[in-house]
């Protein structure tokens, strides 16, 4: 009998083909034990961790632990309540301090996640009659940011400054527009061409920019500010949003900026006034984190090394990947279709590597690809390991010759 | 040949690169039944269609779009505005 759950048929009929095959399901991972940034236990196996967001490793930095137990233990298990009641303790603020000194900007707003710092950033700046103007491959929470909102919303191809340019050119002189760029694009890990979207925006009137630096904070540019840092268009960014799920090391989302009203956005977003605040432990390790990484410069070297290695090897041993060139700290290994992807992650999994497998609609052009996301931690010998299981499982399954 | 019918057929030019079921085109039509195109198809076709009239299809107004006719009618509309 057809309910509301009939639309999903479809889909469950899909994953209960793919696991007949006897694979292990690509979305169900559990680690039993987490031993380190780039090591955990899962069903009883070691394995390299190579596909978390932990790009600088600060999960288990020591003084970010004892910050964390400190401020458990000082305020408590959680706050109980929105930022703009009860939800505000010293942590929160404090963490908005290291943000603002982090980006020399002179407002910080701290989110519950990053999720909800596009949702909220998004709905709220651009209103009825407001334009946004966003990138065909943005993150799910920038569409949903969009879909949230009453403006109107206009998408350009993927990167394409031409198609940019273009599509502002036929907007309404007159109307507001919020152009949302990201630094790095997460599925296949490419950077923007920030400098020269940039010049394109300035062309036309009316338009403010954010930008999304989730996968670029950390170790783009001489402060790990993000892309927009390391490409010379500080000035030209009117709002960074960002998160602590990747290299800061925990949870909670951001925004920054030089903007003198920022202040009144506290009052008028509602996915920052109807949730709870982050808890105090949380908070406080992000801020911990925050100003450490204002002091990475070792990590982020090592960082950049690990990823400019994995892709040469991966190139050498035969892979097509997502960008000819290690642009960020994401390597997309693109395989020809489901079947595939999952046999080679199974087989990496077994190998004792743990990649992401990302699939369409989160993918552009529908492809199926194995996501390696590196961390500053991991070891040049987990370097030559890594590209030793992938040697392995890729002419086991036949994805290289 | 009116302009209804020579947006139409510019329109379906349009559809065909990505009409790989090669359905018969008219305007009821549908993108998502008769098509069975998914949003990434969609997303190309609307960006296709954007530039052979010179116009903006906001996201919101494709929500309202599910046959051919009715976008020909949009089209109609856009280009006028």
């Amino acid at each position: 009998m057809a309910d509301l759950f009939t639309k999903f048929d479809p889909l469950i009929a899909e994953r209960e083909a793919l696991l007949a095959t006897g694979v292990r399901d690509p979305f169900a991972i559990v680690m039993d034990k987490v031993l380190s940034p780039t090591r955990a236990i899962i069903k009883g196996k070691e394995t390299i961790l190579l596909g978390t967001y932990n790009y600088m490793g600060m999960t288990f930095d020591p003084d970010v632990i004892q910050a964390g137990k400190d401020a458990l233990d000082n305020f408590g298990a959680g706050t109980t309540g929105s930022r703009v009641l009860n939800g505000t303790y010293q942590g929160h603020k404090e963490v908005e301090e290291a943000l603002k000194e982090f980006y020399g900007t002179d407002h910080a707003m701290v989110f519950s996640t990053g999720y909800q710092a596009n949702l909220g950033m998004i709905s709220t700046l651009a209103g009825k009659g407001d334009y946004v103007v966003l990138d065909a491959d943005s993150h799910a929470s920038i569409y949903d940011g969009c879909f949230l909102g009453d403006a109107e919303i206009v998408r350009f191809r993927h990167n394409s400054v031409e198609d940019l340019d273009k599509r502002l050119g036929r907007l309404p002189a007159d109307a507001l527009k919020l152009v949302v760029l990201e630094g790095v694009y997460s599925m296949l890990g490419d950077v923007a061409p920030l400098p020269e979207m940039v010049a394109a925006i300035r062309k036309h009137e009316n338009c403010m920019i954010l930008v999304d630096e989730a996968h670029g904070m950390g170790f783009f540019g001489p402060n790990g500010r993000g892309v927009y840092e390391e490409q010379g268009v500080e000035k030209d960014i009117d709002f960074v949003v960002g998160t602590f799920s990747k290299s800061v090391g925990t949870v909670g989302g951001f925004c920054v900026s030089n903007h003198p009203k920022f202040e009144v956005l506290r009052l008028v977003c509602r996915p920052y006034v109807f949730t709870a605040s982050l808890p105090p432990s949380v908070v406080a390790t992000a801020a911990t984190s925050i100003r450490k990484l204002m002091h990475a410069a070792d990590k982020r070297a090592h960082l950049w090394k690990n990823s400019k290695r994995l892709h040469k090897g991966l190139v050498d041993l035969g892979f097509t990947l997502g960008t000819k060139s290690p642009q960020s700290a994401i390597i997309a290994v693109i395989l020809t279709d489901q079947a595939q992807a999952v046999a080679m992650w199974q087989a990496l999994l077994e190998e004792g590597l743990y990649v992401n497998m990302a699939r369409p609609p989160a993918t552009p052009a529908g492809t199926f690809l194995l996501r390696c996301s590196l961390c500053a931690e991991h070891s040049d010998e987990q370097v030559d390991q890594i590209l030793a299981m992938f040697e392995a499982a890729g002419k086991a399954t036949g994805a290289i010759a | 040949m009116t302009d209804r019918q020579q947006i139409f057929d510019q329109v379906t030019a349009q559809i065909a690169p990505f009409n790989k079921k090669e359905a018969a085109l008219s305007d009821a039509t549908t993108f998502a039944g008769d098509l069975e195109w998914d949003s990434l198809t969609v997303m190309d076709f609307v960006a296709a269609i954007e530039d052979e009239f010179d116009i903006i299809i906001t996201m919101n107004m494709q929500a309202e779009i599910e046959t051919v006719g009715q976008l020909v009618d949009a089209v109609a509309k856009l280009r006028d505005a």
